[in-house]
């Protein structure tokens, strides 16, 4: 275990610092001035000169670098143009509506795909199954930019029974995370399905069946335990995928976490913001691959690293 | 049979929007650009099958054009990031050694960021605009192509017939273009089926977010935003532009799965 999580630590870091150079060289090699973007052609010179010098954008490419990544180290992104305070504030202050939203939409797709991936399994072939299929083939193929103002249509206009958007109670965060949690809902439910369908065929399975257990304690004791590897690991990838998916959804139903900061942020040019925002998306993208990685290690310990 | 059945709906699918986007100026019974200002936020009628937009302009005739882009962006992306992550996935499993773990050091670099996260970034950067969407989504798309390519290149690169041609003073390149690109070509198109689905919701959610393609030009994603307005008096503005993302992107779907389940027999 020890060696496993060594190494996943040594790959680890260099892809976060590769990460981090990215965005840095994305933010910073922008063709044209980005000082003029920030300001517009019509500011004057000693304005456009303030802002360079405030930014460190007067110094060398690499010393900015070299201050960008002491500074990240310090956990300093920098200061916001427009927002008062400190770009790692700001974040960390919508962090948690982020949080929410991505775990309720977690939530969602795993109530949605476990009943509907085992019946899928269980009843192959039947009308059940059929269904299951078809609602992850729709699930797949419906952007959330869509299925957002869809769901707001009915469930907000229509019936008035959910608010339209924001962020309160739990009745604000039932159409942002189904929204949020289709895709993976759909995947899951194809994965757990056909997961299932290779466990069933095991030998072991065969003598449960003759010990004479019933069939639904076989499914779900027997074969749900050991299909549910490659369900950890989609379930993983699946969660940092939503923590980006959650740009368009904040947007969509003007929820206040980081993906909608990230937008504003865009749209002010408010670059030091975009670079922290994508940073910390990404970050916490990576964080949470990793932890899928340990766990899926520590649910089957026979994986590990040159085994 | 049930896999044929779920193929042909999803060429069938794709022949449609190919129908649309070759024959839009034909079949199209406005200029996407027309606006008629008495007319507009207009539900279903005779003259306008799907209504009118806040402009006037027909919806029908911009999903016609909107069809183009989307056809558009899934060929050119796709077509770019299977070229770039073809060349580099063939240079790595090829090669192996430093020249691999240099390449697939980058490529997890790449692919260590959320898609969207960093072709959004991308577009925020360079601008809005058609071909900053194509450039944003082909710098994110390729590393899947090129992992797809590495491992089967090391999968057979130690066959004999492979050897042989070494043997014989075959170039790398003409190696890997002749003898191993023919065993690469099928997982290539499957991917790239899927990939193309990829490119179009991308596409979408970037002009969605205003950072994708710009008005007059008709896109889903840009009218689906442009729509977003108008949810209390006119839905139809979300609900048809949605529509046909979601039947392309089922298409694509489709025929990627009826692919893969055909290989996966052959394999068999």
């Amino acid at each position: 275990m020890k060696r496993y999580l060594l190494h996943r630590l040594l790959l680890f870091f260099p892809t976060l610092v590769g990460s981090l150079t990215l965005v840095f060289f994305l933010i910073h090699l922008v063709p044209g001035d980005p000082v003029e973007v920030m300001l517009g052609e019509t500011a004057s010179g000693a304005d456009k000169e303030a802002l360079r010098r405030g930014l460190g954008l007067d110094l060398p490419l690499w010393t900015q670098y070299f201050r960008f990544l002491s500074a990240l180290a310090r956990g300093d992104l920098g200061r916001s143009l427009y927002e008062q305070g400190g770009v790692a504030q700001l974040i960390l202050g919508r962090f948690p509506a982020t949080l929410e939203l991505t775990l309720a939409a977690m939530g969602f797709a795993l109530c949605i795909a476990f009943p509907l991936g085992v019946t899928a399994a269980v009843k192959k072939n039947s009308w059940a199954d059929r269904l299951a299929l078809l609602f992850s083939l729709l699930g797949l193929a419906m952007p959330n930019f869509w299925l957002g103002p869809l769901l707001m249509i009915l469930f907000s206009i229509e019936l008035g029974w959910l608010p339209v958007s924001g962020r309160g109670g739990a009745a604000h965060l039932i159409l942002p995370s189904l929204t949020l949690g289709m895709v993976m809902a759909s995947i899951l439910i194809r994965m757990i399905r056909s997961s299932l369908l290779e466990t069933i065929h095991e030998d072991y399975i065969r003598t449960a069946r003759a010990k004479g257990l019933s069939e639904w304690k076989i499914w779900l004791k027997h074969a749900m335990r050991n299909s549910l590897l490659p369900v950890v690991t989609i379930a993983g990838l699946q969660f940092g995928a939503l923590l980006a998916g959650s740009i368009i959804t904040e947007t969509i139903f003007t929820w206040p976490g980081i993906g909608r900061l990230t937008i504003q942020a865009i749209q002010t040019r408010d670059y030091p913001l975009v670079q922290g925002c994508v940073l910390v998306i990404s970050t916490s993208y990576l964080v949470v691959n990793l932890l899928t990685d340990l766990l899926y290690h520590f649910v089957d310990p026979r994986i590990g690293y040159g085994k | 049979m049930e896999n044929k059945f779920f193929l042909s709906i999803g060429i069938g699918i794709l022949l449609l929007l190919l129908g649309a986007a070759l024959l839009a100026p034909a079949i199209a019974p406005y200029s996407p650009a027309q606006q008629d200002l008495e007319h507009d936020l207009l539900a279903s009628s005779r003259g306008h099958p799907l209504g009118t937009d806040k402009l006037g302009r027909d919806v029908l005739s911009r999903i016609l054009y909107g069809a183009r882009i989307s056809v558009w962006v899934g060929i050119s992306t796709v077509s770019l990031s299977l070229l770039i992550g073809f060349f580099v996935g063939s240079l790595s499993g090829y090669f192996g050694g430093r020249v691999d773990q240099l390449l697939m050091r980058l490529v997890d670099i790449l692919m260590a960021f959320p898609g969207i996260l960093l072709a959004i970034a991308f577009t925020a950067v360079l601008g809005p605009g058609l071909n900053h969407v194509i450039l944003a989504l082909c710098l994110i798309g390729w590393t899947g192509y090129a992992r797809l390519a590495r491992g089967e290149i090391m999968a057979i690169r130690e066959r004999e017939y492979i050897h042989a041609a070494q043997a014989l003073g075959g170039s790398p390149a003409r190696i890997i273009l002749l003898h191993m690109l023919p065993n690469l070509l099928p997982p290539l198109l499957i991917q790239a089926t899927f990939g193309m689905a990829a490119a179009i919701i991308a596409e979408g959610s970037l002009s969605f977010l205003g950072l994708g393609v710009q008005p007059p030009t008709p896109s889903w994603g840009s009218m689906l935003n442009e729509g977003r307005q108008f949810l209390l008096v006119a839905p139809h503005l979300t609900t048809f532009p949605g529509l046909a993302i979601m039947l392309t992107v089922l298409g694509l779907n489709l025929v990627g799965d009826g692919l893969r389940d055909g290989l996966e027999k052959k394999g068999k």
